[in-house]
């Protein structure tokens, strides 16, 4: 029964989220916005995206505060995603042992800096006056997945063999035992549905980031014609 | 107006606390049936206007991927909400970029998201009704479209984007703004923002040869409508009627004079502004630029310089080719369109133009960088030549230069708070508290640096400030264009142009 909605929450994520990125991508863009300064090269665009994703570029000019939290978490979260691909995956290169200290590590981290985040939120009149109970829900959400991990790893330890068997089972489309540890349900349940709302929220900053205009445009309108794929055209 | 509170200017530009409601009063005047139906927009508010409202949401949605994108990932981290002038200025929540924003995401989502459909109270989803739009008229006629808010957002969220196409739901409901679809008619029935007829700009261009020809004994020509001139010169039309404007005017006209290049203004074209970017209408914005093209290929000429003026530029600059390319008629050495201030600094670099530094010692300078020049366009080839061409410029022509706090300039720059369709008088009370962030910056230049003269490259900002500087207790004769200063610097008959 658990794998069965655990592979429905997975469709809706994989689902929804192409769905989206596609409407994205079908978009069209009829004018040349990018903010400028902006590359004048595509090279450059790419090197521009990529200091947005690997450094919160704008968002470090934008609050240093933030920026802090943000990239804790967000840094956090990618290297504990990789740790828990031990989970998921029967045999592991041997450096990974590595990445399980640094996943431990990273674990904390993000809890951490979410709870930064949520501190923030409250804290500051403008971004408690921005924030509505989504904003705060999904915090929470992420936190009670966080906080419900590091229980497991340092309080109430689950039995890991039962529960990697069940995870592996479940990827290759095997019989599914359920594991009988609450903790490492609740932890299981809470992050099937955060991968439910991810397409329905603003989760999807995470694919939206790479359409946007502003950012994604050559800066190079004289150069070379933009066209309008509407222009003169009736929209369907 | 004697109930607008200017701010007080302290040292250093304060972030309000958030206060409800402190400009929910303050709208445009509407547009009346005589504003809206040249423009093709429902005379009046149309009968089922919350269904068509919603409509052309999500017939837009379909036609411009900034929107959808910007519609889906704000995260709400809150980078932009004390990047506002408007905000800054005011302590509305409403003008923080994401709460302007979230007025239109809100209806986004109730109507076009899962969430927002099932979850309203949960997610911040609100149906269009009266309440509803009338925050829209309010808030996205207190947005001058400055993309500050977008420099700083993770995602470059830009609210410049979203409050023109909130405008133009509302005009497609019959909800106008009375100032810019007054002017957007005049230029279509005229050719001109300011509505002035052919005679009048013949009369005017004479009358400033000759005072030209007074002031420094050179003939030096304004010619209009002059068929076979190299250069089509567009400049905004306040810079035929305007102090400062016209100090410009005659700084562009010396320049070419001194190059030996023939130009002309043409009247029908004889407005580099496109309010119709300023409602969000791409039809209006392709109507408006077309003249320009029809123009330069009517009079034959070879190129065209478009004068200072800050979203003119912007349109100019990354939309023309667009809307009306490819300018493949006009002579390819050339990059269509030229700035004037890229026009004038290729000259000078070329050693056409001799500068007299001493006839500018009256003034310590310092530029404002004019929202849409810095943020949505370029000037010169390399990226960033719209921060360093008008200052080079500027110190070709003049000894004494001094920036503003770095937090105010290039990209970062405050808007002079009268840009976006917002330079009409019943929106004063707001354009005195938006350009609080720049007289606070120019205020502290003034102190300790002895800063004397404001540089300005758009039509806008010289009519706001020349409005605004005097109500902080500025004089306002230090503001003037960067041609100004080109004007008072150059050396005519010194050399003879460049051919
Ligand atoms: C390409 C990948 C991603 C990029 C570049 C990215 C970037 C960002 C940035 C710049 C922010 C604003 C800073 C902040 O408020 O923390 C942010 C916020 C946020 N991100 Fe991401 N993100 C990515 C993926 C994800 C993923 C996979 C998740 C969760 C599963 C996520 C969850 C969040 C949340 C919850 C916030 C809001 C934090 C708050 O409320 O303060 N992000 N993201
Ligand atoms: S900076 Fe961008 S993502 Fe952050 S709150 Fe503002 S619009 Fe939203
Ligand atoms: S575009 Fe400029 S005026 Fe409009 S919300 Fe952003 S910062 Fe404010
Ligand atoms: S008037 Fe000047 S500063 Fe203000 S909106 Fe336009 S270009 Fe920007």
């Amino acid at each position: 029964m658990l794998a069965l909605i655990a592979y429905a929450a997975l469709l809706v994520f994989f689902i929804g989220f192409t769905w989206r990125i596609l409407t994205y991508w079908r978009s069209p863009a009829p004018l040349k916005i990018p903010t400028t300064p902006a590359p004048t090269s595509t090279g450059g665009v790419v090197w521009r995206l990529f200091t947005e994703v690997a450094f919160f570029n704008s968002l470090f000019k934008g609050n240093k505060w933030t920026w802090a939290g943000g990239y804790l978490f967000h840094a956090a979260l990618a290297v504990v995603l990789i740790r828990h691909l031990r989970y998921f995956v029967d045999s592991l290169p041997p450096f990974f042992a590595y990445i399980q200290i640094a996943g431990i590590i990273a674990g904390l981290i993000m809890v951490k800096a979410l709870g930064f985040l949520l501190i923030r939120r409250l804290w500051v009149a403008r971004t408690r006056a921005i924030s509505s109970l989504a904003d705060y829900l999904i915090l929470a959400l992420l936190l009670a997945i966080g906080l419900s991990g590091l229980l497991m790893k340092f309080v109430f330890r689950p039995d890991i063999v039962e529960i990697k068997t069940a995870m592996i089972n479940w990827v290759t489309f095997q019989e599914v035992t359920t594991p009988g540890d609450a903790l490492f349900l609740l932890h299981f349940v809470l992050v099937l549905l955060l991968m439910a709302i991810f397409p329905f929220s603003k989760l999807m900053h995470m694919g939206g980031l790479f359409f946007s205009p502003t950012r994604n445009q050559v800066d190079n309108p004289r150069e070379r014609k933009h066209v309008n794929p509407w222009a003169n055209k009736a929209v369907e | 107006m004697a109930d607008i509170a200017v701010p007080e200017v302290k040292k250093d530009i304060e972030t309000p606390l958030p206060q409800e409601g402190t400009m929910a009063h303050l709208q445009p005047f509407p547009a009346a049936e005589q504003h809206m139906k040249p423009l093709n927009f429902p005379p009046t508010r149309v009968e089922n206007w919350q269904q068509k409202g919603v409509e052309k949401l999500g017939e837009m949605l379909k036609k411009y991927r900034s929107l959808q994108v910007f519609m889906d990932i704000c995260v709400k981290c809150g980078s932009c909400t004390d990047k506002c002038h408007y905000f800054l200025g005011t302590g509305d929540p409403n003008n923080m970029p994401v709460q302007r924003a979230e007025l239109l995401r809100s209806v986004y989502r109730r109507y076009f998201t899962p969430a927002g459909k099932l979850f309203p109270k949960v997610v911040n989803a609100v149906d269009l009704d009266e309440d509803t739009l009338k925050k829209w008229f309010t808030y996205f006629h207190q947005c001058s479209q400055c993309r500050r808010c977008s420099v700083f957002c993770p995602y470059g969220i830009d609210t410049a984007e979203i409050s023109m196409a909130a405008r133009e739901i509302m005009d497609s409901i019959g909800v106008g703004h009375k100032y810019t679809t007054e002017i957007i008619g005049k230029v279509h029935s005229i050719g001109n923002n300011l509505g002035i007829p052919q005679p009048a700009l013949k009369g005017t261009l004479q009358f400033l040869e000759e005072d030209m020809l007074d002031n420094t004994g050179h003939e030096v020509r304004l010619p209009l409508d002059q068929e076979g001139a190299e250069v089509l010169l567009v400049p905004p039309s306040a810079d035929f009627f305007s102090e400062p404007h016209i100090q410009s005017l005659m700084g562009y006209a010396k320049v070419f004079h001194q190059a030996g290049i023939s130009f002309t203004v043409s009247s029908y074209g004889s407005e580099a502004a496109n309010f119709g970017m300023f409602i969000g209408s791409y039809d209006q914005k392709q109507k408006i630029a077309k003249r320009i093209a029809d123009q330069a290929r009517e009079l034959k000429v070879k190129r065209i310089v478009v004068g200072e003026c800050g979203h003119a530029w912007r349109v100019a600059y990354s939309f023309w080719n667009t809307l009306n390319g490819p300018f493949d008629f006009l002579d390819p050495r050339y990059p269509v369109p030229q700035h004037v201030c890229e026009f004038t600094y290729d000259l000078y670099k070329q050693g056409a133009l001799v500068f007299d530094k001493e006839a500018n010692d009256a003034h310590t300078i310092t530029f404002h960088d004019s929202c849409n020049v810095a943020r949505a366009s370029r000037m010169g080839s390399s990226c960033g030549g719209q921060f360093e061409i008008p200052r080079a410029l500027i110190k070709a022509t003049a000894n004494k230069f001094v920036d503003m706090d770095p937090d105010t300039t290039h990209e970062k720059t405050f808007c002079c708070g009268g840009g976006g369709g917002l330079l009409t008088d019943e929106l004063m009370d707001l354009r005195v508290r938006g350009a609080l962030p720049r007289i606070t910056a120019l205020k502290r230049v003034m102190d300790e640096k002895g800063v004397n003269y404001l540089a300005l490259i758009c039509a806008i900002c010289k009519a706001q400030f020349n409005k605004i500087l005097p109500m902080y207790g500025i004089p306002m004769d230090m503001v003037g264009g960067v041609h100004a200063l080109v004007s008072n610097a150059i050396q005519l008959g010194a050399k003879k142009g460049i051919v």
